[in-house]
């Protein structure tokens, strides 16, 4: 019988992990250590601007303790979504750590890069072929969108990370991944049921969420057999139910049953979780299910300009009885004194300002059911956006001062209508940011849209 | 009669990627699960009802291994959009704490609280 250990250092790089429990799994010989890199779960912003989401100390803490067991092991070391976003300055990030890690301690191996960042004119050439296709829900697509997208990158799976394996490289930084291909690659590359091996990647990618009670991020470790796999966390004080283990594929999935990667299906529904002691799990009947095609699903951001928000609160019950009439008014009042700064050169759709309102449907919008309550006071967030910063600037200035001061009919008389927690009241939020692909390529190669750079640290 | 919240282990909304909003309710025990599903206070159409969304855009799924509930639908808004106000999407299950549960032998919590697990 196949047996692959595969050691997950933590659910995200950077999120730590406690060094007695990764040096267990390190003890327990690994055929293979992982560790997700990103995600899309913070938002378009490391996407659009290329920056990363968890801390560079945070993030060298953690890769320092994987390099030097992987150097101890003589095993591969698999960083996916590097940078978070997984874009090319993402893994440009992630290499300079690498290297910096490298020389600190004295390290050599070989290294390749598998960068996923796409090229615009591959993509137009494939949106012509109509091999370009939307998921669903997926906003609109055209060679003008992805023109105009700041950064565009598609999820490999684990093909570009078995061709690296094979040709030697012993740290592998990858671009945008799906998290599982990390951890599923290995396996399959040594012959493990390709079941087991995609099930037991979708818990190992997420640490120790898959635990009973889950302490903090920690590390995690799976021995993937033919038709069934363990799963054991590495802390002893944590351990995994068949139910905490079970209830790992509602996490952040639409579906629990079926999870989509570019090679096939994950199949859970015959999926059966049997606890081998009072904290690891077997889990048998795991399927895969193969697709004709290789699909590869891409994520892109496009610039919305510059922002600024202003926080005010509102105390009056006056103004909060006419509420949306008092901030549509104020708008389209407002719109006078923009011709006016700008000399008409900034209109009505050169900028615009949003208005949240919490206390009454701040969090869940159109969805609230409750929208009609609203308690004594409110909290107004004002989003202004615009092109550049300048603009957007003046603007939001501009703004506050004039939403503070406007009036209501019952009171005659100069008011002051906003509670600003703050002065100056308005917070510049830099470039922003939003998603604007939701769509999956079909390409000729599993190969093609994929970058592999081999070299000697 | 109890409320939902006081018979789940655990009710959470999240991101499915920045397109699709999940929402979990997750029992303690099959006999809790399989007492609420009887109970019909959660299905696609009283959620979609709650939530005003039309039924084919609501996905309900019975995952008995785990003894949960789950509901997808389309993110109201795209994440990170201007309208987005919840970037995680861990905020928009609320409506589904205080739902009654009609069914009056379905069985509390250990000792009628609320656990309190990560």
């Amino acid at each position: 019988m196949t047996e692959i250990r595969v050691l997950s250092a933590s659910g995200q790089i950077g999120s730590g992990f406690i060094e007695s429990s990764f040096a267990r799994g390190v003890s327990l010989k690994p055929h293979v250590i992982a560790c997700d890199g990103g995600s899309t779960d913070a938002g378009p912003y490391h996407l659009g601007s290329g920056k990363p989401h968890f801390s560079r100390p945070g993030v060298k803490r953690d890769m320092r303790l994987m390099m030097q067991a992987r150097d101890q092991l003589g095993v591969p070391l698999i960083i996916g979504s590097c940078g978070f976003a997984g874009g090319d300055a993402g893994v440009d990030w992630m290499l300079e750590i690498t290297e910096e890690i490298a020389r600190e301690e004295g390290l050599k191996f070989r290294l390749a890069t598998v960068r996923s960042e796409q090229d615009k004119q591959y993509l137009k050439r494939r949106y012509r072929e109509g091999r370009i296709t939307p998921l669903n829900p997926a906003p609109p697509i055209s060679e003008e969108i992805i023109d105009r997208s700041a950064h565009i990158v598609g999820m490999m799976g684990h093909v570009p990370i078995a061709d690296a394996i094979e040709k030697g490289a012993e740290i592998i930084l990858c671009g945008r991944a799906t998290d599982t291909s990390l951890f599923a690659t290995l396996p399959l590359m040594k012959g493990a049921g390709a079941g087991p091996a995609w099930h037991a990647a979708k818990i190992l990618e997420c640490g120790t969420a898959s635990t009973v009670i889950r302490k903090r991020p920690d590390s995690i470790m799976a021995w993937v057999r033919d038709d069934h796999f363990d799963i054991e966390p590495m802390d002893l004080e944590s351990r995994c139910s068949p139910q905490s283990v079970a209830s790992h594929t509602l996490y952040e999935n639409a579906d629990p049953f079926l999870i989509t990667e570019p090679d096939g299906t994950i199949d859970c529904h015959g999926s059966r979780y049997e606890a081998l002691s009072d904290r690891a799990v077997r889990v048998h009947n795991s399927r895969f299910i193969k697709s004709e095609r290789t699909t590869i699903k891409l994520e892109g951001a496009e610039s919305v300009g510059h922002q600024a928000i202003i926080i005010g609160g509102v105390r009056e019950p006056y103004i909060l009885r006419q509420l949306d009439d008092w901030l549509d008014a104020m708008r389209v009042r407002f719109a006078a004194r923009v011709q006016e700064i700008f000399a008409g050169k900034v209109g009505p759709a050169d900028y615009s300002i949003h208005t949240r309102v919490y206390g009454r449907d701040g969090v869940m919008g159109k969805l609230e059911p409750l929208s009609h309550q609203m308690g004594h006071e409110v909290c107004i967030l004002f989003t202004v956006t615009a092109a550049d910063e300048p603009t957007t600037e003046a603007i939001a200035k501009t703004f506050a001062h004039f939403a503070l001061h406007y009036p209501i009919p019952e009171w005659g008389g100069l008011i002051s209508g906003l509670a600003f927690p703050m002065a100056p009241a308005h917070l510049s939020k830099g470039e922003v940011f939003r998603f604007n692909l939701n769509h999956v390529v079909t390409p000729e190669d599993p190969l093609e849209m994929f970058r592999t750079e081999l070299m000697e640290i | 009669m109890p409320t939902l919240g006081e018979l789940a282990k655990l009710i959470r909304s999240k991101n499915a990627g920045a397109f699709t909003l999940t929402f979990d309710i997750m029992f303690q025990d099959a006999e809790t699960y399989q007492r609420v599903l009887a109970s019909k206070v959660l299905t696609k159409q009283s959620f979609a009802k709650l939530y005003k969304l039309p039924e084919d855009e609501v996905m309900f799924f019975e995952y008995d291994a785990a003894h949960a509930i789950k509901i997808s639908i389309p993110r109201p808004y795209i994440q990170g959009d201007l309208d987005d106000g919840d970037i995680y999407g861990g905020q928009q299950h609320a409506p589904l704490v205080d739902l009654v549960v009609p069914d009056g032998n379905v069985k509390l919590k250990v000792d009628g609280l609320r656990r309190h697990d990560e």
